[in-house]
């Protein structure tokens, strides 16, 4: 369904700003050289399934031009009828509301993460809601976090944001005794405390894990997590002395961005390849990952090369340290690499790939728990086995 | 209350004793089964003076029998009691022994008796030591006691009672019966003693017989009334004695608790045996050879249960066994029903019908009657066979409701309320639970993928049928392995719903399982420390998928789990029938252990159950979700919260 949705547009759009982005000269390592468009790597999966959620986090940290985001804004707005018919019950009302846009124009703001968005997006479905029922208005939630689900399907905390949501808001036994519209502010007021934990929870998360970082230590950091990049400032404000290795991560090349953050910051930070991992461990003290979703098991998943990167690290004695929201927490189980719904995106090799070679696309791989040490969210910090002990509190 | 209580404090350390020195438990125990050839049985049945005229394991019969003679006894009594009187009179002067041996003997060595060395005991009459007990028992009360008979609960279970009166009998006979004791009892036990012929091992028995009697001395009642000094025979029988004398009072509440044997019990505990022992129904011979490291299991010969039991179906009372229950243990034992999904709504079906039939007598309560009698109904299921964890929780969650009855309710209401009770259990925990199993597990079932299962799980079963109904490409290897082969029945299943299947057996899980790539397992239960409790065999397969790397998926229902932890599959087990293994089903010519079977040096183990360490599971797929095998502790948790067995 999805591909019909505006993010099917926003990918494309984004392909193609971030070539007009170039010249900028902060992004100058950044952005990709202009062979970077799908069609130069010939894809063996013609299926042009590119995750939005790794477009979308290309995008936030990348180049974020004003006229993408008006152009983006305006393709929203285009595709928006189509979605908002189906999904949305109160479609039949004058203003047609949609949550899709509501999200897309959250998740605009680079800050916010994708999980944050959509709640947000959902507070505002309660608030333009016209039902009447509280039936209805559960029914109404149902549909627009089922609509907002299904727009992404490779985002692990876009659904499980949704989830959690809708269990935090629904979740509640006392709502017999009052009348509708206390019930629905009770609501709004519930999902707006959601929002602002979820807001909130990056800072929380700073504070536990920048504990860890002792003075002199040397950190490996793989891909560019928000989070972590919110511990390590923390921790050099708090006037730690700490060295942060960078590995480049390939494709989008997200550890350049981060180098570049830390860079402002005066951390002093040193840039690896991804295959020089195992070379430079032993100079490493601590391992910092983000995670796209932290699964039942107490594993995550996370951008490709976070697997091994754990592997070298549980092999030379490193801790594994995850910085992870707890709206990231999913009802999944991997058993495998392969057992996880499929994100793909496009890998630019530089020189046209000859149409036999086969080339891996996924985005993200599973990282089991054994090879985790702690995982740091919003609700402390946490051995894994205990993530799937507060999902099952959360869900039974 | 306290004197009563001494006895209890005595017997634990003697538990501890009696686990550490099994040869001299076994010396005692074994030497009368083998009595057919060794010499240490002569000594016994020449110097006792009970020896001559019966042997000590004929005595629990004659015993009612005698007391019932002495009693004035107004109950019809049925006319099974009227053939052995003949029996009476070397009855008599016996009895005393009677009251002590059981002690001191382990009990099997009568089923054996009468099996195999005794000519004086036919048939009937060994069927009268159970089902013909329980009714003498049944009807005994009302005189036995010389309580008021409208006090009397009329549906005392047969268990509780028959205990009861032993007390009492003893009780009466200890002075007559002393002196004649200190002869026999000290004679029959000299030859025991000099077989152990270990010093160390008989000053420790010694002392601690000393230590039970000082603390026996401290209620002085039996030490008083019997007279003697310090004979440790006396001791003994006084031991026995004192605490029943205690009982008569207050005996109800006491044997209520005491009905239902602990579903653990240690069996190298030869007092403890011999208790429960007196309260069976089934009669229960013990294997020749029992497996040294697990003689605190049970290890009854296979196959003698049943005929006796099917023999007593027709002469059932009303007030032991209800026939529903009757039947699903001789099912049990008959091992038509297997699995622990089958097993467990048989026995709560069971229940349903006896408590739709059942109702409260006058005087009491429904909720108190009720539970002491599924107790004495559970005390039968765990003698046809020990009770598996899945059971043990489904009887918990029972009971508490049970006790949770409000008192308010008419008696109809109350039953009406624990039959949809049970009902829902069976139909949310069981059913429904395996429904949301498969729709879990299916998620895992890929196209192309080669699934391997062991033995024959009902969970899994529906999880492979259900996939292939979707219309999911797999494989299925069925491994198997003697002595019960069940997964034969699963692969008659699954390759007549056409599934494709490979049927090897457990020799060959590890060159199979380099083609596999997902391992699905059943459980019996699963511990809290994430250990699966499972059919023997598992632990091996689920070891050797570790090691080639694919994933093992245990299947099982979270009524299943269990706050226990348990950390290798010695301490808690079900033993099965060792012939099982010498012999091969359908061939009757190969048994090779045949002319060795009763060697002492031979211990034939046929292991039901063993224990898989939670890091060889990947993932547990329960009614809550798919989770880890670190997770098991919340389930449990979470369960308590519910109130589902609480209590």
């Amino acid at each position: 369904m999805w591909w019909r949705s505006a993010s099917f547009i926003l990918d494309r759009n984004d392909n193609l700003l971030q070539d007009d982005s170039v010249p900028k000269p902060e992004s100058r390592l950044l952005s990709p050289p202009a062979s970077y468009m799908a069609e130069t790597v010939h894809n063996p999966n013609p299926i042009n399934k590119i995750s939005a959620y790794y477009q979308t986090r290309a995008a936030h940290h990348g180049v974020v031009t004003s006229d993408w985001l008006a152009q983006a804004q305006a393709a929203v707005g285009r595709d928006q009828p189509s979605d908002s018919d189906t999904s949305l019950k109160s479609s039949a009302s004058v203003k047609p509301f949609s949550v899709i846009e509501e999200f897309n124009n959250w998740r605009k703001q680079p800050d916010l993460a994708e999980a944050v968005a959509a709640v947000r997006a959902l507070a505002s479905v309660i608030r333009s809601s016209e039902a009447n029922t509280i039936a209805e208005l559960q029914s109404e939630l149902k549909a627009a976090s089922d609509s907002l689900k299904s727009w992404d399907t490779t985002s692990i905390s876009l659904t499980a944001g949704c989830d959690l949501f809708m269990r935090y808001i629904t979740r509640t036994s006392a709502f017999e005794y009052e009348d509708f519209n206390s019930a629905k502010s009770r609501f709004l007021e519930r999902a707006e405390k959601f929002g602002e934990i979820s807001y909130k929870a990056r800072k929380i998360i700073a504070m536990l894990g920048q504990d860890f970082i002792f003075n002199g230590c040397t950190i490996l950091v793989h891909g560019f997590s928000r989070v972590v990049l919110e511990i390590l400032k923390t921790a050099a404000e708090s006037r730690k002395v700490f060295r942060v290795l960078c590995t480049e991560g390939r494709p989008d090349r997200t550890g350049l961005r981060f180098a570049n953050e830390l860079a402002k910051l005066d951390v002093p930070v040193k840039l690896l390849i991804d295959s020089a991992v195992a070379y430079s461990m032993d100079e490493v003290d601590m391992v910092f990952v983000g995670a796209d979703g932290v699964v039942e098991s107490g594993g995550i998943i996370n951008m490709m090369g976070t697997y091994q990167i754990a592997l070298v690290a549980k092999t030379m004695d490193k801790p594994v340290y995850v910085a992870a929201e707890s709206y990231k927490f999913a009802r999944l189980y991997p058993l495998d690499q392969k057992d996880m719904v499929p994100a793909v995106r496009p890998i630019d090799f530089g020189v046209p790939i000859p149409s036999k070679v086969e080339v891996e696309t996924s985005a993200r791989d599973y990282t089991p728990p054994q090879y985790l040490t702690l995982l740091f969210t919003d609700l402390g910090v946490l051995t894994p086995s205990v993530v799937s002990d507060e999902l099952i509190q959360l869900y039974l | 209350m306290d004197p009563r209580r001494a006895p209890r404090t005595v017997i634990d350390p003697k538990v501890r004793q009696v686990g550490f020195f099994a040869p001299p438990d076994r010396s005692q125990s074994v030497p009368l089964p083998q009595s057919s050839n060794s010499p240490s049985s002569t000594p016994l049945s020449d110097l006792s003076p009970s020896g001559n005229s019966l042997s000590p394991v004929m005595i629990p019969p004659p015993r009612h029998l005698s007391d019932l003679s002495s009693l004035p006894i107004t109950a019809g009594l049925p006319p099974t009691r009227l053939s052995p009187p003949v029996h009476r009179f070397s009855g008599e002067s016996v009895v005393p022994i009677g009251s002590y041996n059981p002690s001191e003997f382990a009990s099997p060595s009568v089923g054996d008796l009468f099996e195999d060395k005794n000519a004086r005991s036919p048939g009937p009459r060994r069927s009268r030591g159970g089902g013909g007990s329980a009714k003498i028992a049944s009807s005994l009360p009302a005189g036995g006691f010389e309580l008021p008979p409208e006090v009397k609960p009329k549906s005392l279970t047969t268990v509780s009672v028959f205990s009861n009166l032993r007390p009492n009998v003893t009780e009466k006979l200890v002075e007559k019966s002393i002196e004649s004791q200190d002869g026999s009892g000290a004679n029959s036990k000299q030859p025991l003693k000099e077989k152990t012929s270990k010093a160390e091992r008989r000053a420790l028995q010694e002392a601690q017989r000393a230590a039970k009697a000082a603390a026996k001395g401290g209620n002085g009642v039996a030490n008083i009334k019997t007279g003697k000094s310090n004979s440790v025979q006396k001791k003994d029988n006084a031991s026995v004695a004192a605490p029943s004398e205690k009982r008569l009072g207050d005996h109800k509440d006491k044997d209520r608790k005491k009905d239902v044997p602990h579903p653990r019990m240690q069996f190298d505990d030869a007092t403890r045996v011999e208790k429960a022992k007196k309260r069976a129904i089934v009669k229960q011979t013990e294997v020749r050879n029992r497996v040294e490291l697990f003689r605190h299991l049970p290890q009854y010969e296979h196959g003698t249960k049943l005929p006796h039991l099917e023999y007593n179906f027709f002469s059932l009372n009303s007030n032991s066994v209800h026939p529903s229950v009757y039947k699903v243990g001789l099912r049990y034992l008959a091992g038509d029903i297997s699995g622990g999904n089958a097993r467990c709504i048989a026995m709560l079906q069971a229940f349903q019908e006896s408590i739709m039939e059942y109702s409260a007598p006058p005087e009491r309560a429904l909720n108190r009657d009720l539970t002491a009698k599924i107790n004495s109904y559970i005390s039968y299921l765990i003698e046809c066979r020990p009770l598996s964890i899945s059971m043990g929780n489904a009887i918990k969650f029972v009971k508490t409701r049970i006790a949770n009855l409000p008192l308010t309710l008419s008696e109809s209401e109350a039953k009406a309320n624990l039959l949809s009770e049970i009902n829902h259990f069976i139909n949310e925990k069981i059913i429904l639970a395996d429904k949301v199993i498969v729709r879990h597990a299916v998620t895992k079932v890929r196209d192309g993928d080669v699934l391997l299962t062991y033995g024959s799980s009902s969970a899994v079963e529906m999880i492979l049928l259900h996939a292939h109904e979707l219309g999911k490409q797999f494989r299925v290897v069925i491994v198997d392995s003697r002595p019960k082969l069940e997964g034969r029945l699963l692969l008659r299943r699954l390759v007549a719903k056409g599934v494709s299947c490979t049927y090897v057996h457990i020799n060959a899980t590890s060159y199979i399982m380099h083609e596999v790539t997902r391992v699905f397992l059943g459980a019996s239960s699963v511990l809290a420390n994430g250990t699966v409790y499972s059919r023997v065999g598992t632990a091996c397969v689920a070891m050797v998928a570790n090691a080639c790397g694919v994933p093992v998926i245990v299947c099982c229902e979270a009524y299943k789990f269990h706050e226990r932890v348990q950390l290798d599959s010695i301490c808690c087990n079900e033993l099965g029938d060792p012939d099982a293994i010498s012999k091969v089903h359908g061939q009757k010519e190969v048994n090779h252990l045949k002319d060795i079977a009763d060697n002492e040096n031979l211990q034939i183990l046929n292991l039901t159950y063993d224990v898989t360490p939670s890091d060889y599971v990947s993932m547990i797929i329960t009614d809550y979700g798919m989770i880890p095998p670190t997770s098991v502790p919340v389930i449990v948790r979470e369960l308590r919260k519910e109130q589902i067995w609480s209590g």
